[in-house]
């Protein structure tokens, strides 16, 4: 790939880091990113991995644009309000960067599709809204050996690990979804707008080191961030060997959906 | 006994504590809501009440956090 004097100027921030060179931004312009989930998570990593100029950014999400979405999912604006969340996040990814291709999937992930969703992609952003999609997306990158990013927020809180091939998967550290009702969700409990674009921008910080090949990915280990006391820590972890799907004798050999996703106050658009 | 709480040493003087009843202690509201790791390694949620913390223990607990609407 030769870079065009046009991407040289658009880019030349990330190729005069050493770590990223021109090989590094040829390696975003040749990655294949998908975001599961357009809100609070997956609006900033969007826009920043759009910025970057990853090749394909994959968009799924079902839903359409609500106006208390607006107070964090900064992808999209008032006058989308209506709007399906994929096609607004489209619109956007386009206008900052057309050299950008967008593949849309306008529906939720389930067991029988999310296989061949993520098929084609390098790394997947998790930034879904409630524990049935979250333990999905792990078990389908697990069985399909893809990296993901799990990003998950509560209030002023914010936490991130990033699954590798062969590394701690999620289940590792939460072995199945938690009863129903047991965890607040963000309509319940709420959500500082910020500390969502915090954790969001961490995932897409993930992705690009991911396809750069540089630095260390949050692998074996989770950040954990309070953002009303503004304190980052770190627990690191290995592999579970009575993890369900990645242990020594796994239960989970095939995908299957959990129950009743965890933001069940939000009515289906 | 000091054992380290989520990075933080914190002196327990309660004698036989099991990890249900840290839980208790550190005002956890449900067990359901975490995962607990003691020296690194994760306590099947099964085994709470008879897995014991000793002197100079580590644990961790990590909440479960789905958010991301
Ligand atoms: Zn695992």
């Amino acid at each position: 790939m030769n870079l065009s004097e046009e991407q040289i100027e658009r880019y030349s921030r990330h190729i005069i880091l050493s770590e990223v060179g021109v090989e590094g931004q040829e390696r975003i312009l040749a990655g294949k990113a998908l975001i599961i989930g357009l809100g609070g998570l997956g609006s900033p990593a969007a826009l920043y991995l759009a910025a970057a100029g990853v090749r394909t950014i994959g968009l799924v999400d079902g839903d359409n644009v609500e106006l208390s979405n607006l107070q964090r999912q900064v992808i999209h604006f008032s006058p989308d309000v209506g709007k399906p969340k994929v096609i607004s996040a489209q619109e956007k990814i386009k206008a900052i960067n057309p050299d950008v291709k967008v593949s849309t999937y306008q529906e939720r992930v389930y067991a029988d599709n999310i296989r061949d969703i993520i098929k084609e992609y390098d790394f997947i952003i998790d930034g879904t809204d409630n524990f049935a999609a979250k333990f999905l997306i792990n078990d389908a990158c697990v069985l399909a050996a893809k990296p993901f990013s799990h990003g998950g927020i509560l209030r002023f809180d914010g936490q991130a690990m990033t699954y590798k091939p062969g590394e701690a998967c999620y289940r590792c550290v939460f072995t199945a979804p938690p009863p129903k009702g047991a965890v607040p969700t963000c309509s319940q409990a709420g959500i500082l707008g910020a500390v969502a674009g915090m954790l969001g921008t961490i995932q897409a910080a993930e992705c690009l080191r991911f396809l750069i090949g540089k630095g260390d990915l949050l692998v074996n280990r989770m950040l954990i961030f309070d953002a009303l006391r503004m304190k980052f820590r770190e627990v690191a972890f290995k592999r579970n060997p009575s993890c369900p799907i990645c242990g020594k004798n796994p239960s989970i050999k095939e995908l299957r959906d959990e129950e009743e996703p965890a933001c069940d106050l939000k009515k289906k658009a | 006994m000091k054992i380290k709480i989520n990075g933080r040493e914190q002196e327990v003087s309660v004698t036989d504590l099991s990890i249900a009843g840290l839980l208790k202690i550190a005002k956890v509201e449900s067990a359901e809501m975490v995962s607990v790791q003691l020296n690194g390694c994760f306590v099947d949620k099964a085994d709470t009440d008879k897995t014991f913390v000793k002197d100079s223990d580590e644990v961790d607990f990590l909440y479960f956090m789905g958010g991301g609407v």
